[in-house]
């Protein structure tokens, strides 16, 4: 499945990365312990955090994920955004709590 | 941990110099300072912020009037949840006798609304020095929070906790050797208190030679015992 389905069934927001969209995903990790991330996620999921600093876009690069999704309305920062469009992946957010988004995501990508 | 107990067990202890850094509050400082002058220790005010990604970070301060603005800035970004002192005890500011004047509302252990880099920005602004604090522990520290070092952060120093041994630290990190590592004491309990400490080699007990120190300028410098 690509980010663009997810992000339309979802219905999430996307922030920057536009040019990512078609990325293939091929699970989901969540964390907010960005340490965490970098040693456990893996390639081509989608992550799911509450985190918006601009090290999160570092790590999704460095771990090379689908996509971010920032959960219960959060904002990104600034640099945050930039650095998702320099890497060309998607962030993406949602009104919804880490749970709610995750159910979901599980559905939708296990469907 | 009584502010007249504290700097008669830091004097006790042999310590020439300590920082006061309560979570999230600087409402203390003054009177332990007070208390210090008279001792003849030196007490740098200051305080342990907690940024929006749950780091802990250091900030130390030259003057009252530098402390009363950061004050500000942290009853602006607590995120605000009601103290339940039958789980995290009383919130208090005492004076000189012990009585207390004011019970704090907001639990001081929430974490402020402000970046890392934010908070760091405003310590600077404010003349103060900024050091991330127990940068090796798993929880709560830079490296934990944010996976490795943000390449906008500047620090005077970077702290690590009391088992930590620094070149295995600098080496799993990366840490470039122009940056300073130090370590506190991180002083809880009266115990703890001058357990662990660094030594500064420098002119005098004074701020900015505490600054020059831990930037290796003019032939200051701090070594870990």
């Amino acid at each position: 499945m690509k980010v663009s389905e997810v992000v339309e069934k979802l219905g999430l927001t996307v922030f920057s990365g536009q040019k990512g969209l078609d990325r293939e995903i091929s699970g989901g990790y969540i964390s907010d312990l960005l340490s965490d991330v970098m040693g456990n996620a893996r390639e081509g999921e989608i992550w799911i955090t509450l985190q918006v600093h601009q090290n999160v876009m570092a790590i999704a690069s460095l771990k090379d994920l689908a996509a971010v999704i920032l959960v219960n309305d959060l904002k990104p920062m600034e640099n945050t955004v930039k650095h998702s469009d320099d890497e060309n992946i998607p962030l993406l957010g949602t009104s919804l709590s880490t749970f709610e988004i995750a159910g979901k995501l599980y559905q939708a990508i296990n469907a | 941990m009584s502010p007249a107990n504290i700097v008669s067990l830091a004097k006790n202890r042999g310590l020439d110099i300590i920082g006061i850094t309560d979570h999230n509050s600087t409402k203390q400082c003054e009177l332990v300072w007070k208390l210090g002058q008279k001792l003849g220790l030196t007490v740098i005010p200051g305080c342990e912020m907690t940024s929006r990604e749950e780091v802990h970070c250091l900030g130390l301060f030259e003057d009252f009037e530098a402390l009363r603005v950061f004050q500000d800035y942290l009853d602006q970004h607590l995120t605000i949840i009601p103290n339940d002192p039958i789980l995290f005890g009383h919130q208090v500011v005492i004076d000189e006798d012990e009585n207390i004047l004011e019970e704090l509302d907001n639990y001081l252990g929430a974490s402020l609304d402000v970046s890392v880099e934010e908070v760091e920005q405003k310590v600077h602004e404010l003349s103060g020095i900024f050091i991330p604090a127990h940068i090796d522990r798993p929880r709560n520290s830079l490296f934990s929070q944010l996976g490795f070092f943000p390449p906008e952060l500047r620090v005077d120093a970077l702290q690590i906790s009391k088992l930590a041994d620094e070149m295995n630290i600098r080496e799993k990190y990366r840490i470039s050797p122009d940056i300073t590592i130090v370590k506190f004491s991180d002083t809880h309990f009266p115990a703890d208190l001058g357990k662990i400490y660094t030594n500064f080699e420098m002119e005098k007990p004074s701020f900015n030679e505490i600054r020059m120190a831990l930037h290796g300028e003019n032939g200051r410098k701090v070594k870990i015992p």
